[in-house]
């Protein structure tokens, strides 16, 4: 079986600086992909090569076992979906219309009955239907992040490209989306989240790849990647990790330096 | 059944208020901008009531009615009906670019004159009158404000293009930076003008109506239709550029193609009315702005809507315009701008208080 994504040997510079060296990257259908590093790694750089939106000076994107460049814009669109870090409108539309803007792919080649059975399911996955009327422009943060997920969702595609898309959430939002992540990897998706936070992504990821000054430092399964030392080193913090008391999940902290002991 | 089902989808609600709203707006517009057009062709220093001008145009178009009597006849259709009709098309045209500058640049604020369109018209017509040009007789002054209108609107999109991508914020830059050299030009024009010149270059610049005539009106006819006809082709494209431009492009858009063929097209219909009618500002500005509180920001809507709106009131700013210190008669450039901007500066506040910013 072919991977659903493939990265091979991608590298890019921007004014004289090296963001991405010999990334080498596979995604499979079936999958939740982690993508982790410090701030500055290239982790949203590569998001945007693996979309398409950047060109990789060295190297080669594949959707499907298709090169990326030898795709219309279209028919990229009904296979990958991303969705950004920031989340604006330009004008007041209500949130159900942002949500059929991700059906936009589709028009003509689905039913509008089934374009509406999309959006519906989407706004209800991310738990938005009471949201539907109202306008983009006036939720809050979080609510236009849970509207802006739903939009990728009704793009129904089998490949989701998520940069941080629990950065503006709470607690409980957070699992909403990674469960959603969860559900959509086992409907045979292929998802690669940018995550910032590693006991997140060793809860809900299956494979994780490590970035670290524009290079994968690691990619593997999660318990492997997620080791104390490769953290430390990378994050160039002393990290621990531990298992949790019931399943043995690991959980990783930061060392922080007692005040009284 | 005591087990509790998941969350399953909320059926759609059937329509939102507004959606209800827009194709009774649209017809409302429709039917005002006919009253107004007809109103206009019968008021005047020679008042023609409306059956006659009905009758009139039914019998010009074989359609039964009647001719009127030489002086009605004469007045109508040489005077009063190629006005109306420019009105009609210069109003259609600015309100329509209007909607699509500020839905190419997902700015509310964004109007024609921002791309140096009006400027660039200005200094051709400025240049014709103040050096005397007159190779196309009493064309050259029209065919200048075109040419130069979207000579310069290529100049500024060529400039801010950069690796084939234009980033809007360098566009609307390097419009500001056009559009002050371009007063600079008309300023050294005017310092080397006589006061014959002078006067007609300040009447073009205030925008005005009373040169019409039905060559006129077949001047700006193919642009405005063009344009006109085009626009709607991406009013789905547009909304999804509301997105940025890169969930725009992830949903399928050719953005820079589709920018290219719209400023083309703004380009196009600001020039042929700016040509035709001098600076009428603020139409493009206000009318989509207005159209979008009323009933939303869907394009599929607005643009049609704005033509139509645009239309409506460029028809009865000409009327007022010349009715309202009558025999004398107001530049409609100077009425637009000032009932436009006090309106247009409430609006502001309005929309703020409601929704808290533009953000």
């Amino acid at each position: 079986m072919t991977a659903l994504l493939e990265a091979d040997g991608v590298g890019c510079a921007a004014g004289g600086r090296e963001l991405l060296a010999d990334v080498h990257l596979e995604v499979r259908a079936g999958e939740i992909l982690a993508l982790l590093g410090p701030n500055g790694a290239g982790k949203s750089t590569l998001l945007s090569v693996l979309a398409g939106d950047r060109r990789p000076a060295r190297g080669e994107v594949r959707i499907d076992g298709r090169p990326l460049a030898r795709y219309r814009p279209l028919e990229l669109a009904r296979r990958r979906a991303l969705l950004p870090q920031d989340h604006e409108v330009s004008f007041p539309f209500p949130a159900a219309e942002v949500v059929r803007m991700g059906r936009a792919p589709w028009a003509g080649a689905r039913s509008a009955a089934e374009d509406e059975r999309a959006v519906a399911a989407a706004l209800a996955a991310t738990e938005c239907a009471h949201l539907a009327e109202r306008p983009f422009t006036a939720l809050s943060g979080g609510e236009r992040a849970r509207v802006a997920l739903a939009r990728i969702l009704a793009q129904d595609t089998a490949l989701l490209l998520l940069d941080e898309p629990t950065a503006a959430l709470d607690l409980r939002h957070q699992e909403l989306v990674l469960r959603i992540a969860r559900q959509r990897a086992a409907a045979g998706r292929g998802v690669v989240v940018v995550l910032h936070d590693l006991t997140l992504a060793a809860a809900h990821a299956d494979r994780i790849a490590l970035l670290d000054a524009g290079r994968t430092v690691a990619t593997g399964p999660t318990g492997e990647v997620l080791d104390a030392a490769l953290l430390s080193r990378v994050y160039r913090h002393p990290v621990e990790v531990l298992a949790h008391p019931r399943g043995g999940a690991p959980i990783v902290l930061p060392e922080r330096p007692r005040e009284a002991d | 059944m005591t087990a509790t089902l998941p969350e399953t989808a909320a059926p759609p609600r059937a329509q939102q208020p507004a959606r209800d709203r827009r194709p009774l707006l649209l017809a409302g517009l429709g039917a005002a901008l006919l009253v107004c057009a007809l109103l206009a062709a019968g008021t005047g220093a020679y008042a023609i009531p409306p059956g006659d001008i009905l009758a009139s145009l039914a019998h010009r178009a074989h359609l039964g009615g009647h001719a009127l009597e030489r002086v009605p006849e004469s007045v109508l259709w040489n005077v009063r009906l190629p006005r109306v009709v420019l009105a009609l098309l210069v109003g259609a045209a600015l309100g329509c670019a209007g909607a699509l500058m500020q839905g190419v640049f997902g700015n509310p604020l964004a109007e024609p004159a921002v791309i140096g369109v009006s400027s660039g018209g200005a200094v051709g017509a400025v240049g014709c009158i103040v050096l005397g040009l007159d190779a196309l007789g009493s064309w050259t002054v029209t065919a200048a404000a075109f040419a130069s209108g979207l000579l310069t609107v290529g100049v500024v999109y060529a400039v801010s293009r950069s690796g084939g991508r234009t980033e809007v914020v360098t566009l609307l830059l390097t419009g500001v930076a056009v559009n002050a050299f371009c007063g600079a030009l008309i300023g050294l024009l005017l310092f080397t003008a006589d006061t014959a010149a002078i006067s007609q270059v300040t009447f073009w610049q205030l925008g005005s109506l009373s040169q019409a005539g039905w060559a006129k009106v077949l001047a700006v006819l193919p642009f405005a239709a063009l344009g006109l006809a085009v626009a709607p082709r991406y009013a789905r494209r547009l909304d999804l550029l509301a997105l940025g431009e890169r969930s725009a492009r992830h949903l399928g858009v050719d953005v820079e193609r589709m920018r290219i063929v719209l400023i083309t097209v703004v380009a196009l219909l600001t020039a042929a009315a700016v040509a035709v009618s001098g600076i009428i500002g603020f139409v493009g500005l206000v009318v989509p702005h207005l159209l979008r509180m009323l009933a939303g920001p869907g394009h599929r809507f607005l643009l049609p809507a704005s033509a139509v709106g645009g239309a409506l009131v460029l028809v009865a700013g000409d009327l007022a315009a010349r009715t309202l210190a009558a025999p004398a008669e107001l530049p409609l450039g100077v009425l637009t701008a000032l009932l436009g901007s006090p309106f247009f500066f409430w609006l502001l506040r309005r929309t703020r208080r409601r929704q808290g910013g533009w953000a």
